[in-house]
């Protein structure tokens, strides 16, 4: 065992690794810590207390801000998901056809361009639609963030489909199921922890986009992430400390869960 | 025997169809939603800029003139726009040095991670897929906390009695260094150790049964055997890096733009449009660049083995 140990190793790569883990958690650790501050100011700690989160939770604009992303992430998940199963079903365990690359190319071109460029790109064709309709409701956002969702949903759920076993699904032929039968039954629910992973990514994404929203938000339309870019901008108080923490709390929760159900597949 | 074969033709073609109308949705959204505006945006960068913002419909080239050139106000004559030059040359250094320092730090994390017993391994896995899941704003957000003036590092030096007055960190170059380092390293680390983990360490063990020193096994072997993963990280976080509008905004201020916060001006306070999207199809312009560098290399890869 030792033998092995001493081949894999590499002068000085354990440190650097970790300082790196180190240096990772640092700044994380220092914004949750301030955020139990009981005085006004960054600079100095003066004792514990959860005034700060007390003041983030009867802050309307917070909680309309937090209520808004979640309602935007859930819709944009949900949607971006159900067209990344059909998509990836459409995509995998076929011959290359033509189009195929194609659609691939198609399906992750939101990853290649710069979130920049697609803000700026949705600020000028909606505030087109904008003025001919004269709709300005949260249907942009929501539009907007399935369709930069949409790879992230679909990585997982192709990368699920293409270990699964076909011989299942010809069996459940063989025994004159019907082709929704098939999927309904059994291909649907192998395919369940892909799925999952990918509708999960979809809301983490969603949730923490700043750029695109900030872009293409209308007046009164306020993420949590971008209320909060607006308050970095000015003052910065420990409330801000005390929503980034939950807001920290809530993607642990999630990747925790995203990591369980990706071991299961094993 | 023609009909036989024209049936199975028949179902092939169902076939896709059916393939065609299931992926539909997805293209239909991406098109209304992310890939058909950025053609608008190409359209408005040859028009001229409205008083208020927007465009008016008169086709004009000075959204593009101006990327590079600036018009003096009295003769008309062009000349080099510093401004937008230094922008242009601080966004793809800072994007390059903040790819390379995250190859510096996140090539020994990932072998690190990648050498851990398989058990204590998904732990270390974890601990880096946090930060990457977590929300950018805050992880910047972090970084300012540790660098203002009345943030940790000058808190410990003054506490310390080393400087009596807090160094300026914040809104400096290396602000937005730091800050960029920061929140792109998970995106290094992850894609290395995807590469690194299928390493076949009985190379490596070869190498040493030929007397190879360690620093020759990570030269000659380890890092051509990676390559992919150095190749795919790299591209990973030098793109977003490049078009990176939170962080700079958040740590470089007002002076220390990027193109992402160029961009941005032009749309808001800068009313000009046409400037707004000439620069927006230069970055990605650069971007595709990149990864066609990307695909050649990832492409000869693959080819040399097999």
């Amino acid at each position: 065992m030792a033998r092995t140990f001493s081949i894999r190793r590499q002068r000085g790569f354990t440190a650097i690794a970790m300082i790196c883990f180190f240096a990772l958690y640092l700044p994380i650790g220092v914004l949750v810590f301030y955020s139990f501050n009981a005085g006004q100011s960054l600079a100095s700690f003066e004792g514990v207390s959860l005034r700060w989160f007390q003041k983030a939770f009867e802050n309307q604009h917070v909680i309309d801000a937090s209520l808004r992303s979640l309602q935007i992430a859930m819709t944009a998940a949900i949607i971006s998901t159900v067209a990344a199963t059909m998509a990836a079903l459409a995509t995998t365990r076929t011959e290359p056809y033509r189009g195929l690359t194609l659609k691939y190319a198609f399906i992750n071109q939101p990853l290649m361009i710069p979130e920049i460029v697609t803000a700026v790109a949705l600020l000028i064709f909606f505030a087109r639609i904008k003025t001919w309709t004269g709709y300005s409701g949260l249907g942009y956002l929501i539009a907007a963030h399935t369709a930069f969702c949409i790879p992230f949903a679909y990585l997982p759920i192709r990368a699920r489909l293409e270990n699964m076993d076909l011989t299942l699904e010809k069996a459940a032929a063989d025994l004159y199921a019907t082709p929704w039968k098939a999927f309904r039954y059994v291909t649907l629910p192998l395919l369940w922890p892909g799925i999952l992973a990918g509708f999960m990514l979809a809301f983490v994404i969603s949730l923490d986009d700043v750029v695109i929203t900030e872009f293409v938000k209308s007046a009164g339309q306020d993420t949590l992430p971008t209320y909060m870019l607006g308050q970095l901008r000015r003052a910065i108080t420990p409330e801000m400390n005390a929503i980034s923490t939950l807001f920290l709390l809530l993607s642990i929760g999630v990747v925790t869960v995203f990591f369980i159900v990706n071991r299961k597949r094993v | 025997m023609r009909d036989a074969a024209g049936l199975i033709e028949a179902e092939k073609n169902r076939d896709i169809r059916k393939r065609w109308l299931l992926s539909l949705p997805a293209l239909l959204i991406i098109l209304l939603a992310a890939t058909g505006p950025l053609l608008i945006v190409l359209i408005y960068s040859f028009l001229t800029p409205g008083p208020y913002g927007d465009v008016q419909w008169l086709p004009s080239l000075d959204g593009w003139v101006s990327v590079a050139l600036e018009r003096d106000i009295f003769d008309d004559t062009l000349s080099l726009a510093d401004a937008h030059i230094s922008i242009f040359l601080r966004s793809v250094t800072l994007s390059l040095v903040t790819t390379l320092l995250t190859l510096i730090v996140g090539f020994p994390t990932a072998y690190f991670i990648a050498t851990r017993p398989e058990r204590t391994r998904e732990l270390w896995l974890f601990l880096i897929t946090i930060p990457f899941w977590t929300n950018l704003l805050i992880r910047t957000f972090a970084i300012l906390e540790v660098i203002r003036n009345e943030g940790l590092i000058n808190g410990l030096l003054m506490d310390a009695g080393l400087i009596a007055r807090p160094i300026q960190m914040l809104f400096t170059d290396g602000a937005i260094l730091t800050g960029m380092v920061y929140v792109y390293l998970p995106l290094m680390v992850l894609p290395l150790y995807a590469s690194m983990e299928k390493l076949d360490f009985r190379l490596i063990e070869a190498g040493y049964d030929l007397y190879a020193t360690p620093f020759k096994v990570l030269r000659k072997i380890i890092i051509p055997l990676v390559k992919p993963g150095i190749i795919a990280g790299s591209i990973l976080v030098f793109i977003p890096a490049l078009g990176a509008y939170v962080t700079p905004s958040i740590l470089g201020g007002g002076k220390n733009m990027m193109l992402g916060n160029l961009i941005e001006l032009q749309f808001g306070q800068g009313r000009n449009w046409p400037l707004g999207s000439a620069l927006s199809i230069t970055l990605m312009l650069i971007v595709m660049a990149a990864l066609l560098v990307y695909v050649r290399n990832a492409g000869s890869q693959g080819s040399r083995h097999g």
